[in-house]
């Protein structure tokens, strides 16, 4: 007996789903091209020049909303700083029809997918719904709940493939969302539809303080993909060129009815968890300083600079065009925007039940009565 | 701007003419007619397409339809739900099998933090007319997680609807309607009534989705039932006229949102009330119709309203569920209760 006895859609050749040992890269850290490219292609200077736009812009709008959490005008903001490679190469890399998954950690996507900076911190500054459309740009609510995304993304995916519609579904998620349920089942419905799904796992070392060793004992999370005959990329997270590539080439092999790709990029998270998370709990300041010298958007510029790409007067464009962004996030985010508790009770159900009804009147009451009280005497 | 589902084509086929139909069948012709009318529905789950599902339920849809419109799924039931949302927001509109109640369980964050929020989350825009069909209940000789009634999970999570037919024809008409629902809906299905027959035309017109039935009316006490119960509710009823109780027999059918009105109506009108369900009455789905016509009618009651239910207990083994579920004799005991006399009497 032969397995393809027993296994006849077994692949001829599960060595070619596996990742490679080290990270694909096609920028090293000096800002150097080669690296480790693999079968990618370093992108053209157009490409180029606007990842490292995006990377600045999507930085300065990262600090600046973080400033804003700690000055209390979000209620929390997750950072993405050192991330930037991965929030701007992987969007950059959609086309137009295709869809955005992103967490409550890719704020810095959903800008780059093209939402307005207020919209995108909706849900971060307290409210009760995510900011903006998802069908105006194709991009879903930033999740929460981790990896729960993940079955969304194939089922959108799966549905473009029944009907017929070239549009391939782009999910974010962290090296802790591997290890949940959903990751696991999402990548075995997506195998096994062949949906048009590309699964990009931001590896940032942690999930919260828990470090990847306490997470997996898998040699790299890319690896996994073998386990459901999923073909996977092992990518430097950092080298928003690799990133930007190898999300292309997965795109374009769903679109081309090729199925899914597991691509794992190693990437650091600089800031803590949140502003409301104490970093130097769990990893020490030696560790945070080595990544900072690797830093994303200083190694693109270093190669778009050694190639005379940008130049300082170029930069400096840059560095004015981030600060307008900074400045038009703080006034949106500093000016109070009413909530009317009333609107909680809209979108419940299509049309609000008798029971809704009741509740919402009596909410109005209740604030009627709490103004009336308010009312100076005559 | 949500877009609200055009009403499915009416072509109520071969069966407007009224034959005797088993409630698993009526349901398949509901799965088919509503396939037939609208190209976006998909049926998928365990076991649905060349097996039928397990009961049977989606016998012939597969080839009928074919592998795009009626497919297998791995076995994962969190993906299932969790792909259904993802389908939903491109269009579709998924009809999924959970192959048993406590099956459904690990979909449960699925249903409840995404399928029941996510038109919440994004202030209208994302509808999600996903039905997900779960056979609950016991009366069948499962053997354990196999008889749960799950209903009380659905029904504490704002944004899901879920209804449960009592009969073959309300089977049809619920899931046609259910199908053309803008909100998610959980679907129970009584698999203890899967295989009882009623002489009925399969219509989706009639009673709308939201909305109670008196299967049986009476002038004396309500007696509120639905799903598997509807049956014994009836049975209940017939049982008391030797007793001399006129019993009025309600069907909810719509466990949430609750009928107010129909049950407040029948309530008022009885002044005694009992409501029965298969699931474990602590924290139970009756406790809120309790507490509901209460505040609504205390002024017309004769007796406080009461339960009969399952124990507090997980479901027994098939030698022992007799003694669970509620019976006949169990609910003509209860009406007893009601404070027949007067009181000091």
């Amino acid at each position: 007996m032969t397995i393809s006895d027993v296994h006849p859609g077994l692949a001829a050749d599960a060595a070619g789903l596996l990742p490679s040992t080290e990270p694909l890269q096609l920028i090293g850290p000096d800002g150097r091209p080669g690296g480790n490219p693999g079968d990618l292609t370093l992108p053209g200077p157009d490409i180029l020049l606007r990842l490292h736009r995006r990377m600045a812009l999507g930085r300065r709008f990262d600090t600046q909303a973080t400033a804003l959490a700690r000055q209390g005008r979000l209620a929390v903001y997750p950072s993405s700083r050192g991330q930037d490679a991965c929030q701007v190469g992987a969007v950059l890399a959609l086309r137009d029809q295709d869809w955005l998954f992103p967490t409550y950690r890719d704020s810095v996507a959903v800008l780059t997918r093209g939402v307005p900076a207020d919209q995108t911190l909706t849900l971060l500054r307290g409210d009760w719904h995510c900011g903006y459309d998802p069908y105006e740009r194709r991009v879903a609510p930033q999740c929460t709940p981790l990896a729960t995304n993940t079955p969304h993304a194939v089922g959108l995916a799966h549905a473009a493939r029944l009907r017929k519609q070239d549009q391939v579904a782009l999910v974010l998620l962290g090296d802790g969302a591997t290890s949940e349920g959903d990751t696991h089942e999402a990548l075995n419905f997506a195998a096994v539809w062949r949906a048009p799904v590309v699964f990009l796992v931001q590896n940032n070392g942690y999930a919260i303080s828990v470090p990847l060793a306490r997470q997996t004992a898998a040699p790299t999370l890319a690896a996994k993909g073998i386990g459901y005959g999923i073909p996977s990329l092992l990518i430097d997270g950092n080298d928003a060129a690799v990133v930007y590539a190898a999300v292309r080439a997965a795109v374009e092999r769903a679109a081309a009815g090729g199925g899914p790709t597991l691509i794992e990029a190693i990437t650091y998270r600089v800031e803590a968890h949140t502003n409301a998370d104490d970093a130097t709990r769990y990893r020490d300041d030696g560790e945070v300083r080595s990544w900072l010298a690797r830093d994303p958007i200083a190694r693109l510029e270093a190669y778009l600079r050694a190639g005379h790409l940008l130049d300082d007067e170029a930069a400096g464009r840059l560095a004015a065009e981030a600060e307008r962004l900074a400045e038009d996030v703080r006034r949106r985010l500093n000016t109070d925007v009413p909530a009317d508790p009333g609107e909680l009770f809209d979108h419940v159900y299509a049309v609000p039940t008798a029971a809704l009804e009741r509740q919402r009147a009596a909410l109005r009451a209740e604030l009627d009565e709490a103004e009336e009280g308010e009312e100076p005497a005559p | 701007m949500t877009a609200v589902m055009p009403a499915p084509r009416a072509r109520e086929a071969a069966h407007d003419q009224p034959a005797p139909v088993t409630m698993a069948a009526a349901l398949n012709r509901a799965l088919a007619d509503s396939l037939a009318a609208d190209e976006r529905v998909v049926v998928f789950g365990e076991d649905v397409a060349a097996l039928g599902g397990v009961f049977r339920v989606t016998d012939g849809l597969a080839s009928r339809f074919g592998e795009d419109r009626v497919f297998d799924t791995p076995l994962a039931e969190s993906a299932i739900v969790g792909t259904a949302i993802g389908m939903a927001m491109n269009g579709l509109v998924p009809v999924v099998e959970m192959q048993f109640d406590a099956f459904a369980y690990p979909a449960f964050e699925q249903v409840t933090s995404h399928l029941a929020k996510l038109r919440n989350r994004t202030r209208g825009r994302v509808a999600l007319p996903v039905v997900i069909r779960v056979p609950f209940g016991g009366g069948i000789g499962g053997v354990e997680h196999h008889c749960d009634s799950s209903e009380a999970y659905y029904t504490h999570t704002a944004g899901l609807r879920v209804v449960t037919p009592g009969t073959p024809a309300d089977a049809y008409r619920l899931l046609r309607q259910a199908i053309g629902c803008p909100d998610p809906v959980v679907f129970l299905e009584p698999k203890r009534r899967y295989w009882s027959k009623e002489t009925a035309a399969l219509t989706a017109a009639g009673p709308p989705i939201d909305r109670a039935v008196v299967r049986r009316p009476g002038q004396d006490v309500t007696l509120i039932a639905y799903g598997g119960m509807v049956a014994t509710a009836l049975a209940a009823a017939e049982a008391a006229v030797e007793e001399g109780w006129d019993v009025e027999v309600v069907d909810l059918r719509s466990l949430s949102p609750f009928d107010d009105q129909t049950l407040a109506e029948s309530v008022r009108r009885t002044g005694r009330a009992l409501v029965v369900h298969e699931a474990a009455g602590f924290a139970g789905y009756g406790a809120e119709v309790a507490a509901r016509l209460t505040e609504q009618c205390f002024h017309y009651l004769e007796a406080p309203i009461l339960r009969v239910t399952g124990f507090d207990i997980p479901y027994p083994p098939p030698r022992l569920e007799q003694f669970h579920l509620p019976s006949t004799d169990r609910i003509l005991d209860a009406i007893a209760r009601l404070q027949w006399e007067a009181d000091g009497a």
